[in-house]
Parts: C-alpha cells; sequence; structure tokens
C-alpha cells in the first residue's frame, strides 16, 4: 500500500463494453486513489466515464483489465456472495433516484443496510445521525408521504447508517431543485467532516463539485487533471479550459 | 392500434405466454371431455352396431316393468320352443337364439378375473348362423360342448392360449373348461375392460341355469319382406313376457344406460373444465392489472398523441383477444393429451372406458375456441376500463398513480353484496322445497360462483391482517419444509453444482431472517394484487376442501350404519365388493359347522305405487345378526313376514300413508302381484340403508324372483375374527372365486372404496386448478420482479445477496399461498356444512389431516411457484438493475 490514508486504490482499470467492431472502452487505464476522510467529486460530462469508474469501484461492475482493492481486499476476483458481503460491510450508496422501499417506513429503510446484513444499530449513533439529517420526526412516514429533499435525507443515513469505509453518491442532487441541492450537499460535506466519512461523489453540478476536497476531471476515459478544494468559479473554468461540455 | 396492439403483445411474449396459462388449461379440459365422451360413445355405438349388424328384428323377455340397470335383475328368459316357431314364419329368412349372463373366468392364480368393476360378459355363440355373430375368431376354432372362446385382452393379460384349460363360474360352481380359440369384439380392442366367454348355446343355457330357455332370437327377413310386416308377422306368434324390436330400436334400448352415462360423465367433466377457467379468468384478469399499471406511461403517450380512451380500450381488449384466441387453439390440441390421461385415471381407478381411438368433432373445436376466447376478452374488460382512465399528465411525471374509478369507494360493500347474494342462491338452492334437480344444481353452481367473485373482491381487506398470522407460518413452514427435503434434494444439488465448480451457497434451514422480513413486506404492500393472486388458489382449495369434508361426511356415517345394523364377524361379498352373489355362496359358508348364525340380504326390483324400487329380501336367521331402528314393530316383526309381510322403510312409509297394518301392492319382476301387510317400520340410518324400500321374506322373494341374488352375507362363527376362522371361511368358498370372506371392519373399508376412488378423480380434476392458480402466483411474481428490477438493484447493492433474493420473492410466494389456502379452506368448510344441513346421508365432518395436507401442498404450490421467478430475479444484475426504466 502506498498512502497509509487512502482506502480505495484503483490501477490500470480498463472497461470495455461489447466485443469487436461495436466494442467501445468505456476507461482507459484509469489509476485512482481515494483518500480516507476526504470528499472526492468525479466530474465530467455525459459519456466521459464518470459513473463507470465508480460503478467499479463500488463493485458493482467488474473492470475488463486492471486491479481494485478496497481496504486492502482486491475486490476484482471476488464472486459474487463475497463481493456482495464486501459491499455490506465498506461500502454505501446514494442514488439520483434516492431508491427507497416504498413499503418501509423512513426509520425501516434507514435501517435496512443493517437489517439485511443482520446487524443492529447503535442506538446512540442512530439517534444523532436522524438529528443530522433532520429526521427526527419524520421516522415513521413512508417514502410516499416525504419530499424529494427528504427522500434522499433518509438515502444519506441509510448509507451511512452502517459506517461503511467508504460512501459512493452518484448525481445526489440530479434530482432535486437547487435549495434543496445546497442542503443535501451541506449534509454530506458535515457527515465528511463530523464522521471523517470517506465519500466520492460522482457529478456534473459545479457547484456541488466545489464541496469537495479533491476533484478528479474525466473525459473519454481517462483522468485529465486533478484538484484540491477548488470554488465553483475555479471549476467552471477548468471544465472550460479542458473543453469538458 | 392494432399493429400497436400486436406489437406490444411479442414484445411481452413471456408475460403474454404466463397469462394464457390459465386459459390454455381449462379449454384443454373442456376440450379434453368432448374427445374423451365422443370417443367412448363411438366405441360404444360400434359396440352396438356390431350386435346386430344383420338383424332385423330381435324378440327378447319383457320383465313387467322397466329395470334399472344394477346388475341384480335381468329380464326373465322365455322357453326355447319360440325359436322353431319363428323359424316357420314365411316371413323370416334366418333366426337365432341366445342366451347370457354373468360368467367369471379364474385366472392361473385361482383369482376371479375381473379387470375393475367392469362386467364378466358370458353368452352363447353360434358359428352356423355367422350372421348374428358379433364375434371375429382370432385364434383356435369355436367352442364345442364344455368347452369356452375367451377375448384376446383377458388371453393376453393371463397368460391363456388357445388349448389351455380355464376356470368358468355362472350360477354354479366352478367348472374347468378348455379354451377352444380366442375371439374379439368386431374391431374393438377393448369393450372397457369386461371380460367376454362364449359358449355353445347347450353349454350356456346349463350354466347359465336356463336350460331349455332363451334371452334373446335375433331375426333377419327373407328377401323382400319389410320389417314392419316382419315385425307384425313375429308379434303374432309371440308368448306372454316377450316382446319384439326392431334391431335399431334394440341397439338404442341396449345403448340408453351408456349413453345416460356418458352424457353425466361428459357434463361432470365439463363443470371441472368450467372451474379451471373460471380460475384462469382471475389469472388472466389480475396479469392484465398488473401489466397496464405498469404500461401506464405507455398509455399516458398514446393519450398525449391523441389516442381517445375507446382507442386504449380498443388496444387492450384486442390484446386479450388475440391472446384467447391463441391460447384457446394450444388448448384444443393439449385436450387430445388430456383425453388420453383421462383415460389412463379411469383405468387406474378400476374403471376401465372404451376406447376404439380418439374422435375430434367439429362441435368440439367450435366450443373450445368460443369459450377461450369469451373468457380471455370479459376477463380483461375491468383491466381495460383501468388502462382508459391513465391521463395524459402520466407521460410526462414520475410515478403519477392512476385515478381510482367512480365506483372505488361502493367495492367493499359491493364486494360483500355478491357473497351475499351468493350465499342466498345456495341457500335458495338448498332449502326451497320441490325444485327440479337441474334448478337446484344451477342455482347451487351460481351461488358458489357469486360467493368467489365477491369473497375474491373483498379479500384484499383481509390481506393485511392475515399477512401478519401467515408471515410466521409462512417463515417456519419453509424451514420445516426444508428440513425434510435437505439430505434429499438440497445437500445433493449443492454437491453436484460444487462438482461442477459452480460456486454455490451451502444449503441453511434456517430462516433468513432479513430477507423474509423483506419478503413478508412485500406481500403487504399491495393488498389487491396479493388477494387477487391469492383468490385463485382460494378457488382451488375451497373446492378441494368441500369435496373432502363431503367425502368424510359420507365415510363416518356409513361406518356408523354398518356398526349400528350388524353385529356379525364376517361378511361375504364379491371380490369387487359390490357384485351380487348366487345363493349358492351363502349355503356353502352356512355348511361349516363352527358357523353359528349366517344371514343374507337378497335385493332386487319391484314396482309399487307406479314406482320402480329396490326390493330386498331377509330371511329367519336376519333377527340374530341384522337391528333395525324400529318406528313401528320390533326385532320381532323380522320373523312375521312370512309369506305376505313387508317392512318398509319411514320415508318410503311417510310419502305413501303406509302404518302398522296397511296393505299394498306390490308387483315383481315376473309380473306377479302381491298383496303385502306392513309388519314393521325402521328409520334408516344416516349413512344409506343397506335395505331397499320394502324389505319381504326371502322365501317370497324367491318363489317371484327368476334367478335371486345376494348383495350381502353377514355370519357369526365360534371364536370371532381369528386368521383360523379367515381361513375355514375362505376354503369353504374356495370353489367361488369371486367370494370372499371379510371382517366386518375389512366390510366397511371396502364399501367406502368406491368413494374413496371417487374422491381421488375429483382431487386430481381439482388439481388442475390448483396448477392454473400456481401459474397465477409465478405469473404475478414474475410481473412484481419486472416492476421491482431498480428496487432490486439497490438492495443488491447495499448487501442483499442472490440467495437472499431469492428467499425473499420465496416468502412473499409463500404468504400468497398461505392466504389463499386459508381463505379457500375456510369457505370450503362454510360450503361443507351448509351441504351437510341439507343432506340427511351427510354429516359434517371436518377432516383434520386432510386439510392439514392441503395447507402444506398450498405452501409447496408457493415454494415451487417462487423458483423460477426468483432465480430471474437472482440473476439480475445490479448494476443494470438501478439503470432500468
Amino acid at each position: 500500500m502506498e498512502g497509509t490514508d487512502s482506502v480505495v486504490h484503483a490501477k490500470g482499470v480498463v472497461r470495455v463494453y461489447g466485443e469487436g467492431d461495436t466494442a467501445v472502452r468505456a476507461l482507459h487505464g484509469v489509476d485512482v486513489e481515494i483518500e480516507s476522510g476526504q470528499l472526492t467529486a468525479v466530474m465530467g460530462p455525459s459519456g466521459s466515464g464518470k459513473s463507470t469508474l465508480m460503478h467499479i469501484l463500488a463493485g458493482l461492475d467488474r473492470p475488463t483489465s486492471g486491479s481494485v482493492t478496497i481496504d486492502g481486499i482486491e475486490i476484482t476476483t471476488l464472486g459474487d456472495d463475497a463481493l456482495t458481503k464486501l459491499r455490506r460491510q465498506h461500502i454505501g450508496f446514494i442514488f439520483q433516484f434516492f431508491n427507497l422501499l416504498p413499503m418501509l417506513s423512513a426509520r425501516d429503510n434507514i435501517l435496512l443496510p443493517l437489517t439485511i446484513a443482520g446487524e443492529k444499530a447503535d442506538p446512540e449513533f442512530f439517534d444523532t445521525l436522524v438529528e443530522r439529517v433532520g429526521l427526527a420526526d419524520r421516522l415513521a412516514h413512508r417514502p410516499a408521504e416525504l419530499s424529494g429533499g427528504q427522500q434522499q435525507r433518509v438515502a444519506i443515513a441509510r448509507a451511512l447508517v452502517s459506517r461503511p469505509t467508504v460512501v459512493f453518491a452518484d448525481e445526489p442532487t440530479g434530482n432535486l431543485d437547487s435549495r434543496t441541492s445546497g442542503e443535501i450537499l451541506d449534509l454530506m460535506r458535515s457527515s465528511v467532516e463530523t464522521y471523517g466519512q470517506t465519500t466520492v461523489m460522482v457529478t456534473h453540478d459545479a457547484k456541488a463539485a466545489a464541496m469537495a476536497d479533491r476533484v478528479l476531471y474525466l473525459a473519454d476515459g481517462e483522468i485529465v487533471k486533478e484538484t484540491g478544494r477548488s470554488s465553483q468559479h475555479e471549476i467552471l473554468q477548468i471544465i472550460d479550459t479542458l473543453d469538458l461540455q | 392500434m392494432i399493429r400497436f396492439a400486436l406489437q406490444g403483445l411479442l414484445a411481452r411474449k413471456l408475460r403474454t405466454a404466463l397469462t394464457a396459462i390459465g386459459i390454455v388449461l381449462g379449454v384443454s379440459l373442456i376440450s379434453g371431455t368432448y374427445v374423451l365422451t365422443d370417443s367412448i360413445s363411438s366405441a360404444f355405438d360400434s359396440i352396438f352396431s356390431q350386435n346386430y349388424k344383420n338383424t332385423d328384428a330381435a324378440i327378447t323377455g319383457k320383465s313387467a316393468f322397466d329395470l334399472s340397470d344394477d346388475g341384480t335383475q335381468q329380464a326373465p328368459p322365455f322357453q326355447a320352443d319360440l325359436l322353431q316357431k319363428v323359424r316357420d314364419l314365411p316371413e323370416v329368412g334366418a333366426a337365432g337364439g341366445a342366451v347370457n349372463g354373468e360368467a367369471q373366468l379364474i385366472g392361473k392364480d385361482g383369482k376371479a378375473i375381473v379387470f375393475g368393476g367392469a362386467p364378466n360378459l358370458g353368452f352363447s355363440v353360434d358359428p352356423s348362423l355367422p350372421q348374428f355373430n358379433s364375434l371375429t375368431l382370432v385364434k383356435g376354432g369355436w367352442p364345442g360342448a364344455g368347452e369356452v372362446v375367451i377375448d384376446t385382452k383377458t388371453a393376453a393379460e393371463k397368460g391363456f392360449q388357445a388349448g389351455d384349460t380355464i376356470g368358468v363360474q355362472a350360477r354354479g360352481a366352478v367348472r374347468p373348461m378348455r379354451v377352444s380359440g380366442l375371439v374379439s369384439f368386431g374391431a374393438v380392442s377393448s369393450i372397457g375392460g369386461a371380460t367376454l366367454a362364449g359358449f355353445d348355446l347347450g353349454t350356456a343355457q346349463r350354466l347359465f341355469d336356463k336350460t331349455g330357455k332363451l334371452d334373446q332370437i335375433l331375426i333377419s327377413a327373407k328377401k323382400g319382406v319389410d320389417r314392419p310386416q316382419l315385425l307384425a308377422a313375429v308379434q303374432k306368434v309371440l308368448p306372454p313376457a316377450t316382446q319384439v324390436r326392431s334391431a335399431e330400436d334394440q341397439a338404442a334400448e341396449d345403448a340408453a344406460g351408456t349413453s345416460e352415462f356418458l352424457s353425466f360423465l361428459q357434463t361432470f367433466l365439463l363443470v371441472f373444465g368450467g372451474i379451471a377457467l373460471f380460475v384462469g379468468s382471475f389469472v388472466i384478469a389480475n396479469s392484465l392489472s398488473i401489466t397496464i399499471a405498469q404500461r401506464t406511461r405507455e398509455f399516458a403517450t398514446l393519450r398525449t398523441l391523441g389516442a381517445a380512451r375507446k382507442q386504449i380500450l380498443g388496444t387492450v381488449v384486442l390484446e386479450a383477444l388475440v391472446t384467447g384466441i391463441v391460447s384457446a387453439v394450444a388448448g384444443l390440441f393439449l385436450g387430445l393429451a388430456i383425453a388420453t390421461g383421462l383415460f389412463k385415471l379411469f383405468d387406474a381407478i378400476g374403471f376401465t372406458l372404451p376406447n376404439n381411438g380418439l374422435v375430434f368433432r367439429t362441435r368440439t373445436v367450435v366450443v373450445a375456441l368460443i369459450v377461450g376466447v369469451v373468457v380471455t376478452v370479459l376477463a380483461s374488460l375491468r383491466p381495460a376500463m383501468r388502462a382508459t382512465r391513465v391521463p395524459p399528465i402520466a407521460a410526462v411525471r414520475e410515478g403519477a398513480a392512476l385515478p381510482p374509478g367512480r365506483f372505488h369507494k361502493y367495492r367493499s360493500a359491493g364486494a360483500v353484496a355478491v357473497a351475499v347474494v351468493g350465499i342466498g342462491t345456495i341457500l335458495a338452492g338448498l332449502f326451497v322445497d320441490g325444485l327440479a334437480t337441474r334448478t337446484l344444481l344451477i342455482l347451487l353452481g351460481l351461488g358458489v360462483l357469486l360467493l368467489f367473485v365477491g369473497i375474491a373482491a373483498f379479500s384484499a381487506r383481509l390481506v393485511r391482517p392475515m399477512a401478519a398470522v401467515s408471515d410466521p407460518v409462512a417463515r417456519w413452514s419453509v424451514v420445516v419444509l426444508t428440513a425434510i427435503a435437505w439430505p434429499f434434494i438440497l445437500l445433493p444439488l449443492w454437491l453436484i453444482r460444487r462438482l461442477f465448480g459452480r460456486p454455490a451457497e451451502f444449503p441453511g434451514v434456517l430462516p433468513d431472517g432479513p430477507a423474509v422480513t423483506l419478503g413478508g413486506q412485500n406481500s403487504r404492500r399491495d393488498p389487491r394484487r396479493t388477494a387477487s393472486t391469492a383468490a385463485a388458489l382460494m378457488i382451488g382449495l375451497a373446492l378441494v376442501t368441500l369435496v373432502a369434508t363431503l367425502g368424510a361426511g359420507i365415510i363416518k356415517p356409513f361406518e356408523d350404519a354398518v356398526d349400528k345394523i350388524s353385529s356379525s364377524d364376517y361378511a361375504l361379498t364379491a371380490q369387487n365388493n359390490f357384485s351380487p352373489l348366487p345363493p349358492t355362496v351363502a349355503a356353502a359358508a352356512a355348511k361349516i359347522p363352527s358357523v353359528t348364525e349366517l344371514t343374507s340380504v337378497r335385493a332386487g326390483q319391484a314396482r309399487a305405487f307406479d314406482k320402480t324400487i329396490s326390493v330386498t329380501a331377509i330371511d329367519e336367521t336376519a333377527p340374530k345378526l341384522l337391528r333395525f331402528d324400529w318406528r313401528s314393530g320390533s326385532q320381532a316383526s323380522l320373523s312375521e313376514l312370512a309369506a305376505n309381510g313387508a317392512i318398509v322403510d319411514s320415508g318410503y312409509a311417510d310419502e305413501h300413508s303406509l302404518v302398522l297394518g296397511s296393505t299394498f301392492q306390490l308387483q315383481t319382476v315376473t309380473g306377479k302381484l302381491l298383496q303385502l301387510t306392513v309388519r314393521g317400520i325402521f328409520k334408516p340410518p344416516a349413512g344409506g340403508s343397506p335395505f331397499g324400500n320394502v324389505t319381504i321374506s326371502t322365501g317370497t322373494f324367491d318363489s317371484t324372483t327368476t334367478q335371486p341374488q345376494n348383495i350381502y352375507s353377514f355370519l357369526n362363527i365360534e371364536g370371532g375374527v381369528t386368521p383360523a376362522n379367515t381361513a375355514t371361511l375362505n376354503a369353504a368358498l374356495a370353489s367361488f372365486p369371486n367370494a370372499k370372506a371379510v371382517t366386518i371392519e375389512q366390510f366397511k373399508d371396502n364399501q367406502t372404496d368406491g368413494i374413496k376412488s371417487l374422491l381421488n378423480v375429483l382431487y386430481v380434476l381439482l388439481a388442475l386448478s390448483v396448477l392454473v392458480s400456481l401459474f397465477g402466483i409465478v405469473n404475478t411474481l414474475v410481473l412484481t420482479v419486472f416492476e421491482r428490477t431498480r428496487e432490486l438493484g439497490m438492495l443488491r447493492a447495499i448487501g442483499l445477496t442472490r440467495g437472499q433474493v431469492k428467499r425473499m420473492i420465496r416468502q412473499e410466494s409463500v404468504m400468497t399461498a398461505l392466504i389463499g389456502a386459508v381463505i379457500g379452506i375456510v369457505l370450503g368448510l362454510v360450503l361443507a356444512s351448509l351441504l351437510a344441513a341439507r343432506l340427511d346421508e351427510i354429516s359434517f365432518t371436518v377432516p383434520v389431516g386432510q386439510l392439514v395436507a392441503f395447507a402444506v401442498v398450498s405452501v409447496v404450490v408457493g415454494i415451487v411457484a417462487a423458483i423460477w421467478p426468483a432465480r430471474r430475479a437472482a440473476k439480475l444484475d445490479p448494476l443494470e438493475a438501478l439503470q432500468y426504466e
């Protein structure tokens, strides 16, 4: 292991969809490390391969070649069941479309990853988590009775409840209005600061990327630039100069 | 729009096929029924027309009244000298006389040869008059005196060849006879399991105790003489108690019993086809509702593009129409297989039907197609109406729900009302007096139908409370079944997978808490969908429960009745438990010194108050062995019967206002009139009375009946039931291979065997409906998996393993099945209690063991139904599932 504080390593990740003439190379040998306790944003236009990269890092998709380790475990060779169990322990997800279970209350939705793993929640941690995401008085509601912002808060709490090694967020604000987006981003930022929660966020929203400690720019399946914490303006300029729009 | 509908169907081939299975199976049972009954009736037709192929007229004996065909009596024979008189007539070309009767063939093992309950036909053959001989000689020669020809099927199955010796028994003891040849009946390969034995006339007359007598004379007219002339001429020489009929009339008369039976069989089987279709219509309606909910956006897009509501309605109905046609055609041909299966089924319970090749008539095609298509289209109407309510805005809004219909709020009340009307109709059918049987059955059928529809519509309300109970029940019953199946199925399967290098989870038994909990929650999330899916199984289970409860309600009181009536040690019956036996059998047993008491019950038919009734006769030993539940009279009355005494059952006494000392007239088969005095009136036991309406003394019976027969003999023996006594009795009966001595306990079992076989046939036929509902559950689950694809993707992403996905879906499936089973079993019990309240013959007895078995079967149905949908769900790639629209 190179950096003592990096939890996800990817080396030479190539992903090709299809075969022969119709083959599409989504990733051309990407090397990336995700630092522990940081919010990393992955930016890029549609088709740049940013979602593919995230899916591979999260163990949802397998690279055509290359290696990925999470917390020191090589995941590209794991079988489906082993991979599923690894996801339970190490990975949290936040989706663009929330993906809550309609028949469960907010509380049960939040607790779902623990329920699936057959574990009990630490009540103290659960209470502070719920307090922090502002759902204390909404726990008995079903998703249909919650606003979009509230649903995404449930989804964030669900991703954090098992204290995973890394949380992956796929366009978490893509389906929300700008005011609600701001709240959600603040919440994700604060989870990084309060709990030191390693988070990877795929987005094409510069405002969201401005919340990150580190921004990776992807174009045509390759990381073309990397910056530290940047303002929205700086990020937009970089995108402009790299012609990533 | 038409092209759109067809393309829609093609795009959803799998879903359409699953939806159609219910209709395919229902139609196949209907077409199978027609093929079966048409084939049987064509086989019978060829048998009966074969009998009279060169005959113009037939003379038979004439009983004083029409006999029903219960095997206890035959029309009396007439003097053989009539044959010569007929031959002497100038109008007659040729005439041949014949006798017939029951002739039992004895196998090499010394046991009577019986194929199920089929008769053992014996008759005389006259090779000198080949025009009247319907038998074809296959091997050997025609029988001489003391010889026999037997049918090829019996010969083949029991290993007999021409030249062998075979035991033959008719009225007397077994006689060994040489098999002179093997015959077949015209072109018919089998006439329903009956054994054939042909003799020369003299031998036959001796065997059947008809020396100097004939049962039938077949006549062909001289050239140039027409039928009416012939009949008129024969009529003139006929003695009393004989009659002449044209060949066609005689064939129709012979066939009358079978056509009645066939039309009953047809209706009986069609009812089950109807039930399967009814269940199928639930499956169709349910599947269409689900697909339409899933296609909301598609319909909304069509609406935004300018499609009118009517066009949406048209699209859905057209889809149903095409589905209906395709499944009806598939069902039609599957019916051929079903017909073959039914032949085998009846064969298996010892009820061999004549089969001369399958007959596929135009009527079968027309009815099957119409019924299949109409049912499918009717079932599609409600979902199609729902589709028309999709607002155009749903095209652009995520998760827009269908607006409820105008009558939505009256749904529960309406469902209850339909169920109440159903119960009312059933009650009216049962308790209004004086309804024709047909009306009664129609009212019952209609009532049950309405009740099912009502309960199905209402049961959405029951799903949530019932799920609370069925959740743990499903969980633990799956654990128990898994534990049972573990060493036999799960472990070997796992080992095989490992051997082939496929990674597999080691099979566990204990419930997977999280997955099962999720499954339980899934089953509550759309109560209407769960309820409609369960409703299909509910119908099957309700009917199975009804049948089982009624069966138990008939068997139990019958056994009680035997206990009440007879205190004897043994009973003597025929090998098939119901054929009457000649009195010589009882006489042989009575000769055993240790037999202390023996009584026989004769049975026959007679005519009184202008109706043919069953009569029985008892002898002077009867009071010692048989007990009656007297209303008037006493056991002593039994010995006072003498020449003109009678005891009657209470129902018959009430019907004809008979009291102790009343007199009435009874006409016996031979035409003799008896003036009888009522000596006693008894209450028949609830389980069916072994006695006829009228019981007279054996002496009177024998003097007025040709060839009297016993239906039962009961006896007491020193030492009671012991293996040694059983052996002694059977040794005494050795010369009567068709008779056996059974203990009174075995007697009860044997007598209820028929009911048990019938119950098994009903179970097999109802199993088809349960099968349809199983496909209904499969269908709902598959559609649900489609619908919840993205959700499944999320669950997999956050850590649900493939195995857990399977167990989640299985739990939902088993719960749905259990809900259907519980409602069905309760409904079946309610229906059975109503019937039992009305029918004296049936006491309401809950067959607990069987009901538990049905519940277990339902759980298995749930597990099996989940296999395939669960595999599909587990195979979903989480990533693709997450991106699924």
